[in-house]
């Protein structure tokens, strides 16, 4: 197991890299801009520019520039905000709570409800309950979080005042409540038809068709053979998923104002704060790959065999 | 006879009614719509509720939000399949010369594809969006960029398997070129799966972009977006919630059809997903 997790963290390294190398080329391409935009309503002289693109190291080559940038990444320093001037990995730091703590709530409802509506539905396939909860699935899939999360606004905030609209207070539970919920349903659905594909998948194995013919009860047949085979298929598409819960954050902690690292990466786009955009990037992106990470580690604790290959 | 098999799948059945429907309306907006979706303003007509005269009501400014969602089928329908469409030529040409080719080449591009399986869509698009700046075409340049690594993974493995069939070293042995027999014998015969990603991807594609316009980064008033019309609608929860109905109403319908039809057109290639 530990050498499994080794080979596991060191392939982990090069990925964040050219992760790093990907976002970097794509945000540096029109550097002449950045001077401009720093000077924000202020209109700079031609010589206040150019001091600004020296200060910064906007004029040394692309290499040299990323080569600075990861180096700056590894001790922590994610440069200064074009806007605020402020410190880029504070900025971050500030923001990460609200943003852990919306996508963790988001993802318990989601495990909550979504893994056992998924497995029930498969094992009455063909049903009613079947067909209904696949429908509630695929429209849950189908339906944009933003529009949910405004219908859910409507009613629990401005028609039964139960629920504040927005923001995040006090960070108390009702806050969370809305946002929670709004994230959480889109992807509740994608695991409870996951779910379902996954039991589906494990029922026509010859495994679980011999423990039927040995009279092994439904219960127990579920329980020990079907559940945990699931698991592994169910953790894989559930990993990869996780990368739509996190783009779906962004657009959930806009609409409830929620003072995340997504609201920052949209209000530091409209603002052209190059630092901050690529600070935000790199961190959502780290935190998917660590799930990932997590969910690969994971995979040798539920099926031996796969530390052993 | 192939409307009694239409008969029996209903989530295709479903899925390409509506799929039909949707894009009906975004071809014939100028003859469905009532009114036109920017110049026939009003404001003694602001903030109308749903009605006679204006079946989904007004917006603040007084225009017909009916007139609007019509046309916003235009934008959001367009985005889907353009941006799919590109998505589906870079994810089919890496796919397919990976897969047929192998070697380094193979190497580079699975690397490729799994960094950018690693950045989520939504903010890569984000990305793209903060170094060309707000605005429609730009949008179209975002997700044509952002979703190729599933075609090109789906096609890959497709191609792994079908350029060892007998037909394949038959063309070879022949002396087709490598790419008239990808172009010509492999990829006639691997295109099922990528036309499921593909009509998954635009049902993607909708979603972004009107996420997109929802943020303020995609299409720019006054041009009618279901996502710009929801961001308006947020504004005016309080006064004028119909405004954050139908807009969304319309996201969620097509988006749907289009699921419908990709889990439909699944079932059809891959008989063993069906129900038992």
């Amino acid at each position: 197991m530990f050498a499994y997790t080794v080979r596991r963290l060191l392939q982990f390294i090069p990925t964040i890299i050219a992760i790093t190398l990907i976002v970097f080329l794509l945000l540096n391409v029109l550097p002449g801009n950045a001077a401009l935009m720093a000077g924000g309503k202020q209109r700079l002289t031609p010589e206040a520019q150019e001091k600004l693109i020296k200060k910064w190291g906007l004029d040394q080559p692309l290499h040299v520039r990323y080569f600075q940038y990861i180096k700056g990444v590894a001790t922590g320093d994610l440069g200064v905000s074009f806007f605020s001037r402020e410190d880029v990995g504070g900025m971050l730091v500030s923001r990460l709570w609200p943003t852990l703590k919306l996508a963790l709530s988001a993802l318990f409802i989601a495990c909550l409800l979504g893994i056992p509506l998924g497995f029930y539905s498969a094992l009455r396939q063909g049903t009613a309950v079947d067909s209904l909860t696949m429908i509630g699935a695929v429209s849950g899939v189908s339906m944009p979080q933003f529009w949910l999360g405004l219908l859910l606004m409507f009613l629990f905030s401005v028609k039964l005042r139960l629920l504040p609209t927005f923001g995040y207070g006090d960070g108390a539970l009702k806050n969370m409540i809305l946002p929670a919920l709004t994230l959480g349903v889109g992807y509740m659905a994608l695991l409870a038809r996951t779910t379902r594909a996954a039991v589906v998948e494990v029922l026509t194995e010859d495994y679980v068709r011999t423990a039927r013919a040995k009279g092994l009860s439904e219960i127990w047949v579920n329980r020990k053979h079907v559940f945990r085979n699931t698991l592994v298929l169910l953790l894989t598409s559930a990993g990869l998923q996780f990368g739509s819960l996190i783009g779906e954050t962004v657009v959930v902690e806009t609409l409830f104002s929620w003072p995340g690292i997504g609201s920052l990466l949209v209000n530091s786009i409209f603002y052209r704060d190059i630092p901050v955009v690529q600070g935000c990037i790199l961190v959502i992106v780290t935190g998917f790959l660590i799930v990932n990470l997590i969910v690969d580690l994971l995979y040798g604790v539920i099926d031996p065999r796969i530390k052993y290959q | 006879m192939w409307f009694k098999k239409l008969k029996r799948r209903t989530n295709l059945a479903i899925g390409v009614g509506i799929v039909v429907l949707m894009s009906a309306m975004a071809l014939f907006a100028p003859w469905l719509a009532p009114y036109h979706p920017i110049d026939d303003a009003n404001l003694l007509y602001s903030e109308e509720p749903p009605g006679e005269q204006f079946w989904f009501g007004t917006d603040t400014q007084g225009r017909d939000i009916l007139s609007r969602v019509i046309y916003g089928a235009r934008i959001s329908l367009s985005v889907g399949l353009i941006s799919q469409v590109m998505n589906s030529i870079i994810g089919i040409f890496l796919g397919l010369t990976a897969g047929y080719f192998g070697k380094w080449w193979d190497d580079l591009v699975m690397g490729l594809t799994n960094i950018m399986l690693s950045i989520p869509g939504v903010i890569f698009a984000l990305a793209i969006m903060a170094v060309l700046g707000p605005g429609l075409m730009n949008v179209f340049i975002a997700l044509g960029l952002t979703n190729w690594s599933y075609s090109c993974r789906i096609t890959r493995s497709q191609v792994l398997f079908t350029r060892d069939l007998n037909y394949v070293k038959a063309a070879e042995a022949i002396g087709y070129s490598k790419r008239r027999i990808m172009f010509t014998q492999i990829l006639p015969n691997i295109i099922g799966p990528i036309l499921v990603i593909a009509t998954l991807g635009i049902a993607g594609a909708i979603l972004t972009e009107a996420a997109l316009s929802f943020l303020g980064l995609g299409t720019q008033p006054p041009t009618p977006s279901w996502g710009g019309m929801l961001a308006k609608a947020r504004e005016q929860l309080f006064t004028t919630p119909w405004t954050s109905i139908f807009p969304g109403l319309a996201i969620f319908i097509t988006v749907l059809g289009l699921n419908l039809l990709g889990d439909g057109l699944r079932d059809l290639l891959d008989p063993h997903t069906t129900v038992k």
